[in-house]
């Protein structure tokens, strides 16, 4: 079935404005109206991916579904568009979003003003479906804006003293980060004369790239790279993210950072400017300093949302060097296929962190619902007191620590053989050597949160169960079967493979502009 | 904020009325004359915030409730989307002026453009409630006279 793909910015937006007035009595109903809008998300991203997957031939590898909204043609109306990256991570939101709404029936009884929470999340979830759909830089720039500000809200929800914070830290860069980026598309108008991706694209391959639009490209990496939290420009997550509720930090963590920072960037990269040796260096750089730094400064936090904050960082810069890896091979006119490789590692990555980070940070958060604390060091022995939660946690931590046949492992491992077919040996072997970093620091988690004495205050630990379990097992059973979308063929050449295909197609993004 | 004098209130109560039906004409002029939607809904706002100045926060409170503001906001969102809506749900596409085949050659009416007077309405009302939303919440911040604000519920200290 073709799904018009503005749906999948108005179901959100709409019920967002219908939230707030269903008031403090309505309370159940809005519960139940934000959770069917997810699952109608979730469904409706399915069927755009089937759909994708019809369209798509041996022929036509990277295909390409353009909506012209109000019927105006381009460049004088704006136009969605969903290829395989899009639809890439329209799924991974969706499935975030269903899970992290699921979560939410039971966690944020603790809060007051559900209602208003569940409009922030569904403007979020609006905003952040802009940005993957939009084929308009500038359309782009207001869809993270929504989520961007939607975000801020969020993470200080809670209102107390460290919370507001937070989110004021999280606030003044996250407006940095934007201007940027505003600063960034108003050079590329000046020098292209286009808001339209595809005629921006264009432009640059028939007239280069020259020092205006190239300090535009140093503005969006900036800004788009404070929106992913890169390692120079990461102060603000480690606060932001464990400030925020718990299934809020999920969202963060799985998709808001990689919808807007790293898909953004990669998209402009690409898509846009046409990569280039210089550029591919960046990228390696950044995601080599982000996997290094984040992982050793994860592994001394005693605060358990803060660790998994950090490890973020880590995890994102897995995803930026495969791309980057990607980059720099498509630059030199290497190999298409190892070039390939590394940006299917990186993307595949991106999925799986998804999914096992936003695990993560529901089982802190039914860990610090039933006891109160996130410090690792006045907890113990959960084990036995809340099992359900222990189990998810466990196959988490054992795919984010790249553990096989958890779905961690097998991104880690296509990064490991593409770099070494790249001769990067060091960065494979750095890569192996922080993915056990990263499994001291979760053997840590397990120790301190799981094993260990239980203390007296936590005897009466309740286990939670119900909704909050429920999200858990579905992104428990993903982490489980999602090395599937990378062994079966059929999966991978209808999921991975367009991404891909989107990605190293590079500037011929340019195709989708017409004559006027 | 207790109000200014009984000379500023009495100007004031008068020359709100025509802010308001200046912010009206501003809004529905949208697709004729400079302005439109946004800008009409700010004058919109000017205009309580005008009452607000002269008369003080709990005057303005009683005159237009804080709750009603917030459903207004949501229902000039929602009436905008709609408009959008509505023609994706009967065949046309998203944001397709639907109307502008139902009227005649009418250029340059009062009734004409299709949907955009309607859009212009709908934007009128969300910008004008939302703006005027968030300068009364921020009044509420200013207060130190010791009184129980609403926004927070908190006593507010006398010192701060």
């Amino acid at each position: 079935m073709n799904v018009p793909l503005p749906v999948f910015v108005m179901v959100p937006l709409m019920a967002a404005f219908v939230l707030p007035l269903f008031g403090v009595k309505g309370k159940s109903a809005a519960t139940a109206l934000a959770n069917a809008v997810t699952i109608a998300l979730l469904v409706l991203a399915v069927l755009a991916a089937v759909h994708l997957a019809d369209v798509r031939t041996a022929d036509n590898p990277n295909p390409r579904e353009v909506y012209e909204v109000g019927r105006h043609a381009i460049p004088l109306g704006i136009n969605m568009v969903l290829d395989g990256l899009s639809c890439l991570l329209l799924l991974t939101i969706s499935v975030v979003a269903a899970a992290a709404m699921t979560f939410s029936i039971r966690y944020m009884e603790q809060y007051t003003a559900k209602s208003k929470y569940l409009s922030l999340f569904l403007l979020m979830v609006a905003g952040m479906n802009g940005v993957v759909l939009s084929g308009d830089i500038f359309n782009l720039f207001v869809f993270l804006e929504i989520a961007s500000i939607a975000s801020y809200a969020l993470v200080g929800f809670g209102c107390e003293h460290e919370e507001l914070e937070a989110c004021f830290k999280y606030m003044v860069l996250g407006t940095i980060a934007s201007a940027f980026i505003l600063f960034g598309i108003g050079l590329v108008y000046g020098n292209t004369g286009s808001l339209n991706m595809a005629y921006i694209a264009r432009s640059i391959r028939s007239s280069g790239v020259n020092p205006g639009l190239a300090f535009a490209l140093a503005l969006f990496v900036a800004g788009f790279g404070l929106k992913a939290a890169l390692v120079p420009f990461h102060a603000w997550l480690p606060d932001a993210h464990p400030s925020a509720p718990a299934p809020i930090s999920a969202m963060l963590s799985g998709v808001l950072i990689k919808s807007l920072g790293v898909y953004a960037l990669a998209r402009v990269v690409f898509n846009v400017f046409g990569v280039w040796p210089a550029i591919a260096w960046v990228l390696i750089a950044l995601g080599v300093a982000s996997m290094v730094i984040g992982v050793f400064l994860a592994v001394g936090q005693w605060d358990f949302k803060r660790l998994l904050a950090y490890h973020s960082i880590s995890q994102m810069g897995y995803v930026v060097l495969g791309i980057g890896l990607g980059a720099l091979i498509l630059a030199r006119g290497g190999s298409t296929a190892w070039a390939s490789l590394a940006i299917l590692a990186g993307l595949f990555h991106l999925v799986n962190h998804a999914v096992f980070k936003s695990l993560l940070f529901l089982a802190s958060g039914s860990v610090e619902m039933a006891t109160g604390t996130r410090q690792l060091k006045k907890m113990g022995g959960l084990a036995l007191k809340m099992p359900l939660t222990r189990t998810t946690a466990t196959i988490a931590s054992a795919a984010i620590a790249g553990v096989p046949p958890f779905n961690g492992f097998w991104s880690k491992l296509v990064l490991v053989i593409a770099a070494a077919q790249a001769h990067f040996y060091g960065l494979a072997a750095v890569t192996v050597l922080v993915s056990l970093v990263t499994l001291i620091s979760f053997l840590k988690v397990q120790r301190y949160v799981f094993l260990g004495e239980l203390p007296d205050h936590l005897k009466q630990t309740r286990d939670n169960g119900g909704s909050m379990f429920a999200a858990s097992a579905f992104l428990a059973a993903l982490c489980v079967l999602m090395g599937l979308l990378l062994l079966i063929p059929a999966l991978r050449a209808n999921v991975l493979d367009p991404a891909v295909a989107a990605l190293t197609a590079g500037i011929d993004y340019a195709a989708l502009a017409k004559d006027i | 904020m207790k109000g200014m004098t009984v000379i500023v209130k009495t100007v004031a109560g008068w020359a709100k009325m025509l802010v308001f039906l200046f912010g009206v004409y501003i809004i529905l002029f949208g697709h004729l004359t400079p302005g439109g939607g946004f800008a009409g809904g700010v004058i919109l706002a000017a205009s309580y915030v005008l009452l607000l100045l002269a008369f003080g926060r709990r005057f303005v409170e009683e005159d237009l409730p804080l709750a009603l503001d917030s459903k207004l906001d949501c229902l000039g969102a929602l009436a905008f989307a709609l408009i959008a809506v509505w023609p994706l749900i009967w065949g046309g596409g998203f944001f397709v002026n639907f109307l502008l085949k139902h009227l005649p050659e009418s250029a340059l009416n009062l009734v004409s453009a299709g949907t955009i007077p309607l859009s212009n309405i709908a934007i009128g009302l969300k910008v004008g409630a939302s703006l005027f939303l968030v300068i009364f919440l921020l009044s509420v911040f200013s207060d130190d006279h010791g009184t129980k604000t609403r926004a927070t519920g908190r006593i507010a200290d006398p010192k701060e």
